[in-house]
């Protein structure tokens, strides 16, 4: 059996170039995961129903898991670890999150940030909590109920803040 | 007052009780937390399963040469490469004395496969490019033989077997009063038929971990797991002394009862062991679906007998459990979905038969409510059907029968804590208010509530026991040890709340270190509502036990007398003096007195229960609460929207109470999700549905807010008074939403999911 095709694939994930020559059968998650060692998109589901590995591709919702690294060569990536302050310290939407108790077992919370942080950054207007509702439809959580995650992006946003 | 019953007073507690924020959920937010399958170790190799294509048939050839051939590949491992091919499903270490209770399978099926997904060989590649064409490249040959998908029809005779033993995996009964007596003497007597479909954990974290040989020769685990002891049944697996295999536990992406059962664990071991290298396992969520054990399906039926005022006189119940192709847990849900099946209320004459059958459908285990989840919709529909029929409204009918402290359950267990069912009915309606109206001519809308009871910690004839160590560092720090698994719901953190209350130390200043099967005292399974209970019992008493200490030694230095000192953040302070924790500490080495404490804390014990349960005492206590929803149904459609959700609990005392909200709202979503949308569909054996394109689960704008009702009767066996309140919030939505849609359009759904096409054939009914 052959090797399979390789590329040179450079992103910009969360402000750092990384440069690679990969497989150039993989997805954007597994070239976060296993090349640039992104980890905080997870594998939830493979088929774009979780959300779980939800991240910006130039500043576009996706789901990497659904996207294959080699056709977004050149793009710039945001994960949820991207929100942070530059020293490290949670961003304002990733405060709200943690003074709502927004996250229990965690593993969807890296993509429902991402998903939020586009939410709040797009809105016009004051989002309604049924429109935020809407607006994570998906990103899938077990733990929560959801309702602390709404909470959180309803007050981050009373504070003004824009993704 | 019993004295496993603990108290505590309010004005008297400085963390505890306090809704802080958990420094594991900064972590997760930052999306900084390495899970299971996020750790990357070097020369790390990656491993995975070939499972049955077919739910029953006999294995008539395994050929792995052309996958050994592959480059790349470096193992391909069958059954006959186990040193002992048997998971032995217990409760590790403890359950020597309930051997009929004991279920095993193969850890890889040499002969036989009995559902589809069922692991048959094991492959082990340097990378998962070639471990996807290896799979494929190894060839089984399997003669398929009669499927059982059906397990009233496992029970028929002559039916195929599932088992050579028998379709009949598991059998309960209680008898107690003269039932038959009851039935023909009551005023009123209602009947009722119920079913539960198979339901998945969907936790978002699928299976996965990383294992490798340490030093002094320790196989170690690091994976997704709610029981760090499974290192036992991995030891005996690959025929090890148990000192040589450690199993740890990082932050857990969700358990529900899923990661109870070994899943990931023995195959890693495996393949580590033969490779001496680290290797790296991640299921797919088509193999979570397909082979993790499910939430059993149950057929119910209840006849319940009562006077015209609405007092219980009799219930008379059947329950028929679909356990799948393997035991695992069986035995014990079943065994619950007994205890539990009348409910929160006193009923003096019961006559109780269930059974649990083997068939080729998936294997069903532990999930959040373990059996006592499905017989909700079972005792409440029929509450509301007694109601109805006496003209009564449902929560008189439920007062008047709840359960009181000193009340026995049919079992014989007596109730040694105080019950506040009615605080919950009457907190969630007055919260409520009035009915809301429809919101269009072709809707209507319905409106019920519904009461349970859960027990919190394990079965007491299991002997259950948990360790904590506490210890002060040289600057006042405080460590906390203890094998708690974190699934999520703050277990860790709740530790050392707990601890910080005690010692009067800031929780800033405490570490708690978990879920490390060597390194920290075992504390048992996070399951069964059992680790607030246990490890907060034992983190507490090792405290209070280090408490003692310092202030004695404070005491013999100062002069001041022991009960005159109070520790508080940084100090010991007393009548004369306050002295600093660092001299504390220092006054305790000078004088040989330990910095630290191990706290052992042993449940309330009990003897292992007979097939006929009777006067025996059960669990060690249980949780009380009631639920309230509003339902609008479009009759046009069928479909059902939740407009309002109200979820009351008294919960003794919340340690913490947002993470006790958080317990509330997330497990009445799981629950709303198995009232309304969710299904594992199983057709002659055949999983349906394993994608998550096919399992339909709520999403945020599927559910409305959850309105979490936190009661604090300030009294539990738990530490400060708490009782546990992990799975008892699972248990009503899948009764109160049926109810609502029934109050709503006159005719009761018995089968779930809720579906629009289930509702749109009772309203037609009700036409016909």
């Amino acid at each position: 059996m052959s090797e399979p095709m390789t590329m040179d694939i450079t992103l910009t994930v969360n402000g750092r170039r990384v440069a690679a020559t990969t497989g150039a059968h993989l997805s954007l998650l597994r070239w976060l995961r296993e090349v640039a060692g992104v980890t905080d998109p997870k594998y939830g589901c493979g088929e774009g129903v979780c959300g779980a590995c939800t991240v910006l591709i130039d500043g576009e919702l996706a789901s990497a898991c659904l996207v294959l690294a080699a056709q977004v060569d050149g793009a710039s990536i945001t994960t949820a670890a991207g929100l942070c302050e530059p020293d490290g310290s949670l961003g304002a939407l990733q405060r709200s999150f943690h003074e709502h108790h927004a996250a229990q077992c965690g593993f969807c919370t890296p993509g429902l940030l991402v998903c939020a942080h586009a939410l709040l950054r797009d809105a016009r207007g004051r989002l309604s909590r049924q429109e935020i509702r809407e607006a994570l439809h998906g990103n899938l959580c077990r733990c929560t109920g959801y309702q602390p995650i709404v909470d959180a992006i309803e007050d981050a946003q009373s504070r003004g803040v824009q993704g | 007052m019993n004295d496993e019953v603990r108290t505590s007073k309010l004005d008297e507690l400085r963390v505890v009780h306090r809704p802080l924020a958990r420094h594991d959920q900064a972590e997760k937010i930052a999306g900084t937390t390495r899970y299971a399958g996020d750790l990357v170790l070097p020369h790390m190799l990656h491993a995975r399963l070939v499972r049955a294509q077919v739910p029953s048939g006999r294995i008539l050839r395994r050929d792995v040469s052309a996958a050994r051939e592959l480059p790349g590949v470096v193992d391909v491992l069958l059954g006959e490469d186990i040193p002992n091919n048997e998971i032995r499903v217990d409760v590790p270490g403890q359950t020597i004395e309930v051997q009929p209770l004991r279920a095993s399978m193969q850890v890889l099926a040499t002969d036989r496969v009995r559902f589809h997904g069922e692991p048959i060989a094991l492959v082990v590649a340097d990378s998962e490019d070639v471990l996807a064409r290896a799979c494929s490249l190894v060839e089984v040959e399997i003669e398929e033989l009669p499927v059982v998908s059906d397990p009233a029809a496992a029970l028929a005779e002559g039916a195929p077997l599932v088992h050579e033993t028998g379709n009949l995996l598991a059998e309960w009964t209680i008898d107690r009063g003269d039932v038959d007596a009851a039935l023909a003497e009551a005023a009123v007597v209602v009947e009722g038929e119920y079913r539960t479909q198979f339901v998945d954990h969907a936790y978002l974290e699928p299976e996965a971990g990383v294992g490798w040989i340490d030093d002094d020769g320790v196989l170690t685990l690091r994976v997704a797991t709610q029981v760090v002891e499974h290192y036992r049944d991995v030891a005996r697996i690959l025929g090890l002394p148990e000192a040589k295999v450690r199993v740890i536990a990082p932050y857990v992406g969700g358990g529900f009862g899923g990661k109870e059962d070994m899943t990931v664990e023995p195959y890693i071991a495996l393949a580590v062991w033969r490779t001496r290298r680290p290797v790296r396992m991640q299921w797919t969520r088509n193999e979570s679906l397909l082979a993790r054990p499910k939430r059993h399906r149950m057929t119910m039926r209840y006849r319940t007998a009562a006077a015209a005022d609405g007092s219980l006189l009799a219930q008379d119940v059947e329950i028929l459990a679909d356990a799948g192709a393997y035991a695992y847990l069986s035995a014990l849900v079943l065994l619950y979905a007994t205890v539990h099946a009348c409910g929160p209320y006193r009923v003096p004459n019961v006559k109780i038969r269930s059974r649990a059958a083997y068939t080729n459908n998936p294997p069903a285990s532990a999930f959040r409510g373990f059996g006592g989840m499905q017989v909700v919709l079972g005792y409440e529909s029929q509450m509301d059907a007694l109601a109805r029929r006496l003209g009564m409204d449902p929560g008189e009918v439920r007062k008047r029968n709840a359960l009181v402290r000193g009340d026995r359950l049919p079992v014989g267990q007596e109730l040694i804590t105080e019950v506040q069912l009615p605080q919950t009915i009457d907190a969630v309606r007055e919260r409520a208010g009035p009915k809301p109206q429809p919101s269009g001519p072709r809707r209507v809308v319905g409106r019920a509530i519904a009461s349970n009871f859960q027990s919190y910690g394990r079965l007491v004839w299991l002997n259950d026991s948990a360790a904590a160590w506490v210890g002060f560092q040289a600057d006042g720090s405080l460590t906390v040890r203890c094998g708690v698994p974190d699934i999520g719901g703050g277990q860790a953190f709740s530790l050392g709340q707990i601890a910080a209350e005690v010692l009067g130390v800031e929780l800033e200043r405490v570490t708690v270190h978990f879920g490390d099967s060597a390194l920290t005292p075992l504390a048992g399974t996070t399951t069964a509502t059992r680790q607030l209970l246990m490890s907060g019992n034992a983190v507490y008493e090792a405290a209070t036990a280090l408490r003692a200490n310092l202030l004695a030694a404070v005491a013999a230095a100062t002069g001041d007398p022991v009960e005159s000192l109070t520790l508080e953040p940084g100090a010991v302070s007393g009548p004369t003096r306050r002295v600093p924790i660092e001299e504390v500490l220092a006054i305790c080495r000078r004088g040989n007195v330990p910095v630290e404490a191990l706290g052992t804390f042993f449940g309330p014990k009990g003897r292992p229960v007979t097939r006929e349960l009777a006067g025996e005492r059960i669990f060690p206590d249980f949780t009380f609460g009631t639920h309230l929803a509003d339902v609008e149904v479009d009759l046009d459609t069928g479909q059902v929207r939740v407009l309002r959700y109200i979820a009351a609990h008294d919960v003794g005392r919340a340690i913490n109470p947002k993470s006790v909200e958080g317990q509330i709202s997330g497990g009445v979503v799981q629950g709303l999700g198995q009232a309304l949308l969710e299904e594992l569909v199983v057709r002659d054996g055949v999983n349906l549905t394993p994608g998550l394109f096919r399992y339909l689960m709520p999403t945020a704008a599927d559910v409305p807010d959850i309105e979490a009702v936190v009661l604090e009767s300030g009294e539990g066996v738990g530490p400060f008074g708490a009782r546990g309140i992990g799975e008892p919030p699972i248990g009503p939505p899948i009764a109160v939403i049926p109810l609502a849609v029934a109050d709503a359009i006159g005719v009761q759904i018995t089968a779930l999911p809720v579906t629009p096409e289930r509702v749109l054939a009772a309203i037609a009914s009700r036409r016909g």
